[in-house]
């Protein structure tokens, strides 16, 4: 995966939806949780209502009761603070709790829903997407909305409810004011709006440009006996600091821009404040208005201030939000192609008929078109019961076209069938269940020996484990492990030698006995006595199983009943090792070494 | 092709535990020195104290110019109208004058605040993760099998984001509060003693809430830290190997794990959350009782004649403000613990420290003397085991004699990696010494032994970049002729010429897709170019097609021709080309020889060399 990842994501254009409508796809994710999330809204409405209604009362207590010296209007007034002011607590307390735990599973949901589609989305993608970019999408991106999602969003309604009572209190304490008031209201949306367009290409920038250094920094672990070998630790260290740099370049520049959001949102409304309040002292002293009523409308007006400063950071959050949302749905919104790419053309399903290529033609789905195709024309019949080697020299297509038949890629042309029934028309997993492979790398999952051999197979007994990895010459090493079959292996388990991991993934293919079976040069990592050992098991496996094996070495080929040679993406012959030894000088050059004529790639 | 290509655990018989004892590594947290995350903090935030300080400066003055437009607002009404009426505009345009300097000022100070304190915490950022970066570079091989790269990952990236949190959030919070609290706080005291006494009494529980808030929370968020780092190995596993998830049918299995884990974390998650939620209402009820009170008695007072009716009127409406801060610092307090526990386990993996440390006193190898190839190595009564025990290489010696090619053979788990390791100084001998022309490794810098001593290990992984900048790996400052000859020389320039770019071809994009022996090649043409008078070449297990096998074998001579050669040889085919076998088993070194002796013997060489032969068939 990673050796064939580009280090940049086919990152789309920057901004194709709006703000507000990037937001809204989220919706299907917070709809289950909705009741809560608008209680939770209306509880913050109730809540500020309540702390509006403090001052109130601290002011009626002050100039009434304790004024007139009104001993039990005294009591009643503090039980009425305690009491609004114990409700205001609770009412904070309820509109987080309502939200807690549906939020945290809503940012649960949408984690598992981005792992559900990537696991599904076609190896094609995952050769072009980096691990890091995608793990930045699960994880930071997702932490991210769901603060949105409990803070940002219900701000956003509670004050600009706010501003909008406001607004209509101050109107009504004088409409002249209130109308020096609401000037910068247009100027002040539009100014905005350009600060939206421009941070959220930055705000993107950034994002993919902490995906980049997560695929850099994974790189440099994955490849760190390399760079200790050479000793590279500054070469490797400065390509890390030049992404850093750069992240921090896009940092400041985001700083930059909120920063310049943030001075317009305090001085532009302030100003108009100013004015208005010159305003109203001139037509105080005119007489036109109440000195009480210009103290109040100034005090309304700065109780406005902490509303409309916020708008500026929620904007921001607003913005980051979509980007995260658009980000997330880069990656959902790719297509996991359809189970069956065609209806049926099964002749006779079940009956046997091996494993057939018919004009197979493929190219990879973003190559660029006119690009000669990896496979051209594949014709190639395994019968059953067969086991056909595959030989060719590096970039035929070899790993490709028996990727072809689990369906790692989809065929571009022609068909592929198993005993007749055409694997485009059947469902992946059944294609998967009647075929086994072993990749030439082994990979084993962080889990124990039982649960990685066992993973092929459905409702396999403990015999039938002990025979594949009898097989796989494996059965002696993994019961002389710590806890045998239950030892916990892969990334996070014991680490396996190259020939270890070899033999158990031999064993995962072979176990449940598949009856199609695809390998990929099984013997690579296996030193000579257990190759030798290994291919006496697997001849017996071979026997009654049609299979396709990729050979490299003469011991490989003499596990199959025919060979057929893979050059520049077509079958150039098929027939017994000794056969082609004898007619082709390709094939000869392959498998001994000897130069012939025929040049490779 | 996958996360697995680069494990290459120190082999080991596979019958013994790999580690016995506890594993600490079973735990996402490392153990570190106590208060090792704060001393991290101050470090990070000690080179900026000035910008800080800068910062600070202008968000007080800042504050200022906000906390003035009260005053100029009570003067433009107190003063300003009555002027007015006597035709004098000089006090409204007083007004009009510093409110627009208060307004524009404000707006100003914050726009120069924001970008100040931008610079401070990306700075940080960058030298964190930097510090992160170099240090688990600078950790040793061994480390690196257990930790799983994962958690590297996640400590370099979601912990590095919460403390970003912290500091976005909290400097800017933690200023603004402190203010209103003294400007308050001194406003309470100036109206009334008793007044600001009273409200400074009420701090008490609050401060008693937030240990217990700090306390109870730095477990959660230390759990959810370790679940969402979890999540993030699963993830990551996943991809990594989306082959053999898709071909063996993972997907439902891996749907189920996966959501057990997300599920664990979203329950964590949760529980953080309400954790905040649960100080958020007791703080605001201590709030609420307080101002209750405070009125209350305040009333009393006033009854009694031992205060002011203005002062308990205007101190009323500021003991309500006095809390008001509180939902802000618990969100800090929120990001403070968050970023603690993020710091906690940034310390443990920065406390640990790298297994071959750099000498005190470095030593200068001695000149390679002209005409003689390579250098001589000797294991000087060697002998290693794991610090927890587990005998791997008893006491042995050896003499590797300058310009010999050495071939290393034996089952896996004989200990053929290990002995290669700490000749390249991955690990240190626990008893011995391992010399390099008579100069023990420990006594040299680990750049001067990387000059004299190259490892080429077995997974010639490639990294993102140009096919010369790979090649290039070997001696950073090369040019392209220099390139150019290493690769003609291993015979690896042809197929990079007919690569759709030539040497600047990315090895990432599509066409630049790289076989596993041309790798080798690469990785040898990486050694021609480095240039070392030892080579320690740990040969490839999975085998190439003949051709290309040919091509390496061919490469291999070129390689280790002047130089000294240690190789650990999977294939007979290597051994030919060597002047001297090492079979081992079990740790011990149990034959030694040129090859054709050892195969006209009749030891386990000689056994080995017949079956490969009959493979050939």
């Amino acid at each position: 995966m990673l050796m064939s990842a580009s280090a940049d994501p086919p990152a789309p254009p920057a901004r194709k939806r709006s703000v507000v409508r990037s937001l809204l796809r989220l919706w299907p994710y917070v709809r289950p949780v909705r009741g809560r999330v608008f209680s939770a809204a209306g509880v913050a409405i109730v809540a500020a209502s309540m702390g509006l209604l403090m001052p109130l009362v601290l002011k009626w207590i002050v100039d009434g009761p304790v004024a007139d010296g009104d001993t039990s209007g005294v009591w009643l007034g503090g039980a009425v603070l305690l009491g609004v002011g114990l409700a205001e607590a609770l009412l904070f307390g309820l509109r987080r709790w309502l939200v807690a735990r549906p939020l945290a599973g809503v940012e649960a949901s949408m984690r598992a829903a981005l792992y559900r589609h990537v696991q599904r989305l076609p190896v094609s993608f995952h050769d072009r997407w980096a691990t890091g970019q995608l793990l930045s999408r699960g994880t930071g991106d997702l932490q991210l909305l769901r603060m949105f999602l409990a803070f940002g969003l219900t701000f956003l309604i509670v004050n600009s409810a706010t501003i909008l009572i406001g607004f209509g209190i101050l109107m009504s304490q004088g409409w002249q004011l209130g109308l020096v008031l609401a000037a910068p209201v247009v100027p002040l949306i539009w100014l905005c709006a350009l600060f939206e367009t421009r941070f959220s290409l930055v705000a993107r920038r950034a994002q993919d440009q902490m995906g980049d250094l997560t695929t850099v920094i994974e790189e440099s672990i994955l490849g760190i006996r390399i760079i200790k070998g050479f000793g590279r630790h500054r070469s490797q260290a400065r390509a890390f600091h030049a992404l850093s740099g750069r992240l921090m370049g896009t940092e400041l520049h985001k700083a930059r821009l909120l920063a310049g959001i943030w001075l317009v949102i305090l001085a532009l409304p302030e100003i108009f404040l100013g004015a208005a309040l010159v305003l109203g002292a001139v037509q105080v002293a005119d007489g036109d208005l109440t000195a009480g009523t210009l103290v109040a409308f100034m005090t309304t007006a700065m109780a406005l201030r902490w509303p409309i400063e916020s708008i500026g950071f929620l904007l921001a959050l607003c913005n980051e939000s979509a980007t995260a949302t658009d980000r997330f749905f880069d990656v959902m919104d790719a297509e996991v192609p359809p189970e069956s790419a065609r209806e049926g053309t099964a002749r006779v399903p079940g009956a046997p008929d091996g494993l057939r290529f018919d004009n197979v033609v493929f190219r990879f789905p973003d190559s660029p078109p006119g690009s000669p195709p990896v496979l051209d024309g594949i014709d190639l019949h395994i019968r059953p019961g067969e086991t056909l080697a595959l030989v060719g020299g590096t970039g035929s297509g070899k790993t490709t076209l028996i990727g072809l038949v689990p369906r790692l890629h989809e065929v571009t042309s022609g068909r592929i069938t198993l005993d007749g029934e055409d694997i485009a028309a059947l469902p992946r997993a059944e294609v998967r269940r009647r075929v086994a492979v072993a990749f030439e790398e082994p990979t084993l999952f962080s889990a124990t020996v039982r649960e990685n051999v066992l993973m092929g197979a459905d409702g396999v007994g403990h015999e039938e484990m002990e025979r594949a990895l009898r097989v796989g010459q494996a059965a002696d090493f993994v019961h002389a492990l710590p806890r045998g079959t239950e030892t916990e292996v892969g990334e996070q388990g014991l680490s396996l030698s190259g020939g270890q991991r070899q033999r158990l993934a031999l064993a995962r293919a072979v176990v449940g006995r598949p009856p199609f079976l695809v390998l990929d040069d099984p013997l690579s990592a296996l030193d000579v006595h257990t190759e030798a050992r290994v291919e006496a098991a697997l001849r017996d496996v071979l026997a009654d199983t049609t299979a396709l094996v990729v050979a490299h070495r003469p011991s490989t080929v003499q596990l199959a009943d025919r060979v057929a040679l893979l050059s520049h993406g077509r079958i150039a012959a098929v027939g017994t090792h000794a056969e082609l030894l004898h007619s082709n000088a390709e094939y000869r050059h392959l498998m001994t070494g000897e130069h012939t004529e025929v040049s490779l790639p | 092709m996958t996360a697995t290509v680069p494990k290459q655990a120190p082999k080991q018989p596979p019958a013994a535990p790999k580690r016995p004892g506890p594993d600490m590594f079973d735990q996402d947290t490392l153990p570190a020195p106590r208060g090792a995350s704060r001393r991290l903090l101050g470090s990070l935030l000690r080179p900026h104290r000035r910008r800080i300080g800068l910062a600070a400066a202008l968000l007080l003055t800042q504050q200022a110019a906000v906390q003035a437009v009260p005053l100029i607002v009570a003067y433009a009404i107190d003063s300003g109208v009555p002027a007015v009426r006597d035709d004098d505009n000089g006090p409204l345009i007083a007004v009009a004058v510093a409110y627009l300097i208060c307004a524009l000022g404000a707006g100003l100070l914050q726009y120069t605040f924001i970008r100040v304190s931008a610079r401070v915490n990306q700075s940080i950022l960058l030298e964190l993760r930097g510090r992160i970066y170099r240090h688990a570079q600078a950790l040793s091989l061994d480390f690196h099998d257990r930790y799983t790269s994962g958690r590297l990952i996640s400590r370099s990236t979601s912990d590095v984001q919460s403390l970003r949190e912290l500091l976005d959030e909290g400097l800017q919070e933690m200023l603004i509060i402190l203010v209103s609290l003294v400007y308050i706080g001194g406003l309470l005291f100036y109206l009334d003693l008793g007044l600001g006494g009273a409200a400074l009494l009420s701090f008490v529980p609050l401060c008693l809430l937030v240990r217990n808030y700090r306390r109870r929370s730095a477990q959660r968020f230390s759990k959810r830290s370790t679940a969402i780092a979890a999540v993030i190995v699963k993830f990551s596993e996943t991809l990594n190997g989306i082959r053999p998830v898709k071909a063996f049918r993972r997907e439902r299995a891996n749907d189920a794990a996966f959501d057990e884990l997300n599920r664990r974390h979203e329950r964590v998650n949760g529980d953080t959350i309400l954790e905040m939620a649960r100080f958020v209402v007791l703080s605001r009820l201590v709030a609420a009782v307080s101002i209750a009170g405070i009125v209350l008695w305040g009333a009393q007072r006033v009854t009694s004649g031992d205060m002011e009716l203005g002062a308990l009127a205007a101190g009323a409406l500021y003991v309500r403000r006095l809390y008001d801060p509180l939902d802000r610092f618990a969100m800090i307090l929120n990001n403070y613990q968050s970023a603690v526990a993020s710091l906690d386990k940034i310390a443990g993996l920065l406390a640990q420290r790298p297994d071959v440390p750099e000498p005190e006193r470095p030593v200068e190898l001695p000149p390679r003397s002209a005409g003689r190839p390579g250098r001589e190595v000797v294991f000087d009564d060697v002998r290693f085991a794991y610090r927890t025990g587990g005998e791997v290489l008893p006491t042995f010696r050896l003499t590797l004699p300058a310009g010999q090619t050495t071939a290393l053979v034996g089952a896996t788990g004989a200990g053929k990696s290990t002995l290669a390791k700490l000749l390249a100084r991955f690990y240190d001998a626990t008893e011995g010494r391992v010399l390099l022309d008579g100069t023990d490794l420990r006594d040299l810098t680990m750049a001067e032994l990387r000059r004299g001593v190259v490892m080429v290990t077995q997974e010639a992984f490639l990294f993102s970049g140009t096919v010369a900048e790979n090649i290039a790996l070997g001696k950073p400052d090369a040019s392209r002729e220099e390139i150019e000859r290493a690769a003609k020389a291993i015979g690896a320039h042809d197929f990079i010429a007919s690569l759709p770019e030539g040497y600047d071809t990315d090895v990432r994009k599509r066409g630049g897709r790289i076989s596993a022996g041309q790798r080798q090649l690469v990785a040898f043409a990486r050694v021609l170019l480095a240039d070392p008078s030892v080579v320690i070449l740990d040969e490839a297990t999975s085998s190439l097609d003949i051709p290309g096998e040919k091509a390496v074998q061919d490469a291999m001579v070129t390689v280790l021709r002047g130089r000294t050669a240690l190789v650990i040889a999977h294939r007979l085919s290597t051994v030919e080309i060597a002047d001297r076998v090492l079979v081992m088993e079990g740790g011990r070194l149990v034959e030694d020889g040129p090859p054709a002796d050892l195969i006209a013997g009749t030891g386990r060489f000689s056994d080995l060399h017949r079956a490969w032969r009959e493979s050939l068939a």
